[in-house]
């Protein structure tokens, strides 16, 4: 007891310490993350107006007291021009919930390629997998632009070899945004699948072929199940952002193809409308919120199953 | 299963494809003595030269970068402390408002992230007189807030692996905590630190969205500066750029999983 209380007094400046390395990041977050959430909330409740900020101020003290701007306008007027803003929030989800598949498409026999190749292989491939992700995709969007534009490479080399009369329309089409969510979150949907992949036993399969189970009965029956939570965590890692895309539908999109983000942004920098620009923004976050809150419980849920590696602590 | 395997092959070099030919076609092009990335009218080093005049350009690399070291040194403390806090600390009172909003802004869109981040600049200006305007200050600050909750998942990741036993067996034999975490944890963790780092760095040079909103006058990253020639048409020294700064970082990548490669063969040979 006197020695457990003489610890303490020792340690009197390591518990302060700890209370720092908890409340630095905590009130930065705080400040510089939560704080400006409930200042986009509370300007989407206001009303524009001609100055610097182009909006009112939803509370203040003046010279009779307390006033307030409240209004519920900017989102009734989300609701009044349907075609305008919920249009685009049906689009933002469409155009996500496709990219997600077809990216999933291609990453699903990807990951199975690279956890099945020997380690040599697995190394080349998960490297070109992690290459693309470090680079500006900015940039890559900006290549495939390159290629997909009416007098780009395909359709250039596509007339030189006679394969087609004229050049086809591929930017500004719902092609060319899937093309740019491919190229952008590919990888995002690989690696956890990868994850999963890596860890099926490769003796299941045997057994399951020996005892005569087809191609297809073994997928849909060992693999698929087994594989699932790697395609749910790759889903939701490549929907989330994809709802909210900006640099894809403004660089690659036709005037159609009006994602959320795509008018957020126009709202916000060429109407000068900051109050409907925020509403939007709580919009995208109230549609965002559900498929937020299950990658969080899938995280704590990862979290607790995850169990210390022995021989890695060894060699630490 | 043979048929299968073809099928995977197949979709999975078609998908190699995707990533890689836009970039492939763009490097061959930005030697094209041509405007056009189609057309090859002979190989030049123009646009490269033309890179080096445009001031534009490479005084937006110089805030980039500066903006950039600066955020990813800042998310990568705070991002520390994150991950100490979560795997060293147990159950401590505010752990789960920490939890919450430490995992909450690698999911939101970064567009909502701009936004409300140059709300809040706005409403403190007018409130306490700071940040005066928009700069590269404000956009360090954005950048750093979101650069340490990723920088927290890759130093958490190799905390938790870390053996405890050793810092306990220090606290026993009389080192304070910050000596045992200055001397035993920082040096076995600094290869997750270094990553956490260059993680913050790249999300940070990459970023466009978030930095438009809170960039002011005379502080163009390059992301803004390419976006707005992007949006005006071809323009041959982006390929340039491109290339040059895509041969910089596969070169860091590749010769990063090589050394991590020989240390993992020569740890093996060691046990």
């Amino acid at each position: 007891m006197v020695r457990g209380m003489g610890k303490y007094l020792v340690n009197l400046p390591a518990v302060t310490g700890r209370r720092l390395v908890i409340a630095l990041p905590l009130i930065w977050l705080a400040v510089f993350f939560f704080l400006p959430l409930v200042e986009t909330l509370q300007v989407s409740f206001t009303s524009p107006r001609r100055g610097i900020p182009p909006y009112e101020p939803l509370w203040g003290i003046g010279d009779d007291g307390l006033f307030t701007n409240f209004t519920t306008g900017n989102y009734a007027l989300l609701l009044q021009y349907w075609s305008d803003y919920f249009g685009p929030a049906f689009n933002s989800i469409k155009l996500a919930f496709f990219s997600t598949l077809v990216c999933l498409l291609f990453a699903y026999p990807m990951a199975w390629w690279i956890a099945r190749s020997n380690e040599k292989w697995r190394t080349i491939l998960l490297v070109l997998v992690m290459l693309p992700f470090w680079t500006s995709s900015l940039l890559r969007i900006y290549a495939l632009i390159g290629l997909l534009n009416p007098n780009g490479f395909i359709n250039t080399a596509g007339l030189w070899f006679g394969l087609i009369d004229a050049p086809i329309q591929m930017m500004q089409t719902d092609f060319s945004i899937y093309m740019g969510m491919v190229l952008t979150y590919l990888p995002l949907m690989i690696l956890p699948l990868y994850a999963v992949m890596i860890r099926l036993d490769a003796d299941l399969l045997d057994a399951a072929a020996d005892l005569g189970g087809s191609g297809v009965q073994i997928f849909r029956t060992i693999i698929l199940p087994l594989t699932l939570p790697g395609i749910i965590a790759g889903s939701l890692l490549v929907f989330i952002p994809a709802v909210g895309e900006f640099v894809i539908p403004a660089l690659l999109g036709g005037p159609d193809q009006l994602m959320m983000g795509k008018v957020l942004w126009t709202e916000f920098f060429r109407n000068r409308d900051w109050p409907v620009a925020s509403a939007i923004a709580m919009l995208l976050l109230a549609i965002l919120t559900v498929p937020i809150i299950y990658a969080r419980y899938q995280d704590g849920r990862d979290a607790v199953a995850e169990t210390p590696n022995p021989k890695r602590v060894e060699a630490g | 299963m043979g048929r299968m395997n073809g099928l995977v092959l197949s979709l999975g070099a078609l998908g190699f494809g995707i990533l890689y030919l836009p970039i492939i076609i763009m490097v061959i092009f930005s030697f094209n003595a041509g405007k056009l990335v189609s057309v090859w009218s002979g190989a030049s080093l123009k646009w490269y030269a033309g890179l080096l005049k445009n001031d534009q350009l490479l005084s937006a690399f110089g805030t980039s970068l500066l903006i950039a070291v600066w955020a990813a040194t800042i998310a990568t403390i705070f991002g520390i402390c994150i991950a100490v806090a979560f795997v060293r600390f147990g159950n401590f009172r505010s752990r789960l408002a920490l939890s919450a909003i430490a995992s909450a802004p690698l999911v939101m869109p970064e567009i909502v992230t701009g936004l409300s981040m140059l709300l809040l600049f706005i409403s403190m200006e007018s409130l306490f007189g700071w940040p005066s305007g928009r700069g590269v200050d404000t956009i360090i600050i954005a950048h750093a807030t979101f650069g340490m909750c990723f920088a927290a998942v890759v130093i958490q990741a190799r905390l938790r692996d870390f053996d405890m036993a050793i810092e306990e067996a220090a606290a026993d034999l009389g080192a304070t905590q910050p000596f045992i975490f200055l001397s035993i944890t920082l040096p076995v963790i600094a290869p997750a630190v270094v990553a956490a780092w260059l993680l913050a760095f790249t999300l940070s040079f990459d970023d466009l969205v978030i930095a438009s909103f809170v960039s002011g006058p005379g502080s163009s990253t390059l992301p803004i500066v390419i976006f707005s020639k992007v949006r005006l048409g071809v323009t041959p020294e982006i390929n340039a750029l491109a290339t040059v700064m895509i041969v910089v970082v596969a070169a860091a990548v590749i010769g990063a999983s090589w050394a991590i490669r020989r240390r993992l063969s020569s740890r093996d040979q060691n046990q």
